[in-house]
């Protein structure tokens, strides 16, 4: 599969369901479809129709606020029907602004509040080692989500039992709802900061498909380490006027911003649906 | 009822390979047999309790039974919004187990007084909540807890709780026990003071008082029925809670009896009123200081019939 073509086309969606949906963290959605991309047409071992499997793989959307890019993966996945997408936020839709378990077949965990599926993804990694259960977890985590302490608890925990079937990827696009995390609260020296916690930690281009396909496939980096991913981003990735616009964090285009977004996503006439 | 709960998590454990036991750098000495016996699935999370608990959720996502375990405050306070979320809300199978609930950690002071414990927890959909008052009922909740496939918090006090029931105890969850009929007043009472309260009952007794004593070893779901009847047989009900009155046991019956009509000529909430715990010494002195003495309920009782007679 061309993962860049996919990562495209899925960016285009995420971007429609958000706007026909009418908010959303656009700029902090955008920013992670290339990672998704990767790990669902790459790496996961899932089976849309046989989402309980015991064996499966296991993904966890940390920043749940993101969720409308898993949305997307998911039913292009076949989770669950595209039409789904069209209901986001509306009343009786199964797509809220965080994602369901309960409600979206493909979810593994509901998150929202930050520093929660980080931990819940390290006991589902933990109970694999326990049962010798080959499969492997992925957790997507915020960066200003890094400043949550349980991810620090979190983190030691993870290194103590030696859950090298745990790979964490950080989306780095370096702002948080405000403004630039070097401004609010630094994370720096933050590659320095996991590996003093225990982790192998790797610095990639997070919207470079191959490279993040070539370090997820050689996870576990180090044998009893768990892998930590600082995916470098751009938030906004794809929108020229949204990209490290703090302003953007949970704002909508107008008429004429969604005239430029068009054409920078390849929608064509996609902005005349709000005429 | 710290050793019982344990023993009843060991014996359980030999049946059920799921059952992990997790603890955060609590548990000295009495979980060393369990750790001798089941090396494997006993997980000592330091002292991190947020993150035990949404580790926990992740656990039992895969099919585990997390019994989590460290002192109440630690649990129901500071890993409030990770229950909520990571075991409520996703309808976990996890069993919080918070200990030193009340003022049995005396002298140790307020930080360690588990006393708004209910309040807190049971405004959570999902959860059952155990509240036993002795060593045999707490190996009947732990049993119970690990029977129910959902959340649960069991509230344990520590060591030397005294025994409450016989042998032949039969236990059913969500339904209250009367443990001594009564006309004149029911004292509704949850936990290890209900052990106080037997002796206020007995000291009751001699002065020509019959008090109904009634334990309700469930706090969610509540027994209506049983506070609905004591309402209609007797003259005046008393909770009497090692715990704040606001929003714990007295708080749960005071809504039963609003909601359900009930005709009742007197009802009060004896416990911790808009306080901590004060002062520091042993259990019995804590009681003692904190208005939750044996002498206490007697005088509390005596002033109540004597207001209505």
């Amino acid at each position: 599969m061309d993962l860049k073509e996919k990562a495209k086309e899925l960016r285009r969606e995420t971007f429609k369901t958000i706007c026909l949906g009418g908010g959303g963290h656009m700029p902090a959605t955008l920013s992670i479809i290339d990672v998704l991309t990767v790990l669902y047409y790459g790496i996961l071992n899932i089976d849309p129709n046989n989402p309980d499997d015991p064996h499966r793989d296991r993904f966890i959307l940390s920043k749940g606020h993101a969720c409308v890019a898993l949305y997307a993966v998911l039913a292009d996945k076949g989770f669950f029907d595209k039409h789904h997408l069209c209901t986001f936020g509306k009343c009786g839709t199964i797509l809220g602004g965080h994602p369901d378990m309960h409600k979206i077949s493909g979810v593994e965990a509901s998150t929202g509040a930050l520093g929660h599926g980080f931990p819940f993804g390290i006991g589902m990694a933990l109970s694999g080692k326990l049962d010798n259960e080959p499969y492997r977890v992925f957790t997507l985590l915020g960066d200003g989500e890094c400043q949550e302490g349980s991810i620090w608890e979190a983190a030691m925990f993870a290194s103590h039992h030696k859950l090298d079937n745990l790979t964490a990827i950080v989306d780095f696009n370096k702002q948080q709802a405000m403004d630039y995390l070097d401004k609010i609260v630094s994370l720096e020296p933050f590659a320095e900061k996991w590996k003093a916690f225990g982790w192998e930690v790797i610095e990639v281009d997070g919207h470079d498909v191959n490279q993040l396909l070539e370090t997820f496939n050689s996870c576990p980096l180090v044998e009893g380490k768990p892998n930590l991913i600082i995916a470098h981003t751009t938030k906004g990735k794809g929108v020229s006027f949204m990209e490290n616009e703090p302003l953007w964090h949970y704002r909508m285009p107008n008429l004429e911003e969604m005239k430029i977004a068009s054409r920078d996503l390849d929608l064509g006439d996609f902005w005349r649906e709000f005429e | 009822m710290r050793n019982a709960y344990i023993s009843a998590l060991h014996k359980l454990s030999k049946t059920n390979n799921n059952i992990l036991a997790l603890v955060a750098d609590n548990g000295t000495i009495v979980y060393d047999k369990y750790l001798e016996d089941f090396p494997d699935r006993f997980i000592n999370f330091g002292i991190s309790e947020a993150n035990m608990i949404s580790v926990a959720a992740g656990l039992a996502s895969c099919g585990k039974i997390p019994f989590a375990y460290t002192i109440s405050n630690f649990l129901t306070f500071r890993a409030y919004e990770q229950i909520r979320n990571d075991v409520c809300m996703q309808e976990m199978n996890v069993k919080i187990v918070g200990i030193g609930v009340g003022f049995v950690y005396s002298y140790l002071g307020p930080t360690h007084h588990g006393t708004e414990d209910i309040a807190v927890m049971r405004g959570l959909p999902e959860i059952t909540i155990f509240s036993p008052s002795d060593p045999l009922e707490t190996v009947k909740v732990t049993n119970a807890a690990a029977r129910i496939v959902g959340p649960v918090y069991l509230r344990l006090t520590t060591g030397g709780t005294p025994k409450i029931y016989e042998d032949d105890y039969e236990f059913e969850v969500g339904r209250g026990v009367t443990l001594r009929e009564g006309s004149d007043i029911a004292i509704i009472a949850t936990g290890s003071i209900v052990h106080e309260v037997v002796q206020a009952v007995n000291e009751l007794e001699g002065l020509g008082i019959s008090a109904r004593l009634i334990n309700i070893h469930t706090i969610k779901p509540i027994d209506r029925e049983i506070i609905i009847k004591a309402a209609g047989e007797t003259q005046a009900i008393l909770t009497v809670e090692e715990h704040s009155i606001t929003g714990g046991l007295g708080s749960c019956v005071a809504e039963v009896l609003a909601e359900e009509n009930c005709v009742f000529h007197s009802f009060k909430r004896l416990g911790l009123n808009d306080a901590f715990a004060q002062g520091y010494g042993n259990y019995q002195e804590m009681k003692a200081l904190n208005g939750l003495s044996k002498d206490d309920i007697v005088r509390e009782v005596n002033v109540i019939l004597e207001c209505k007679g």
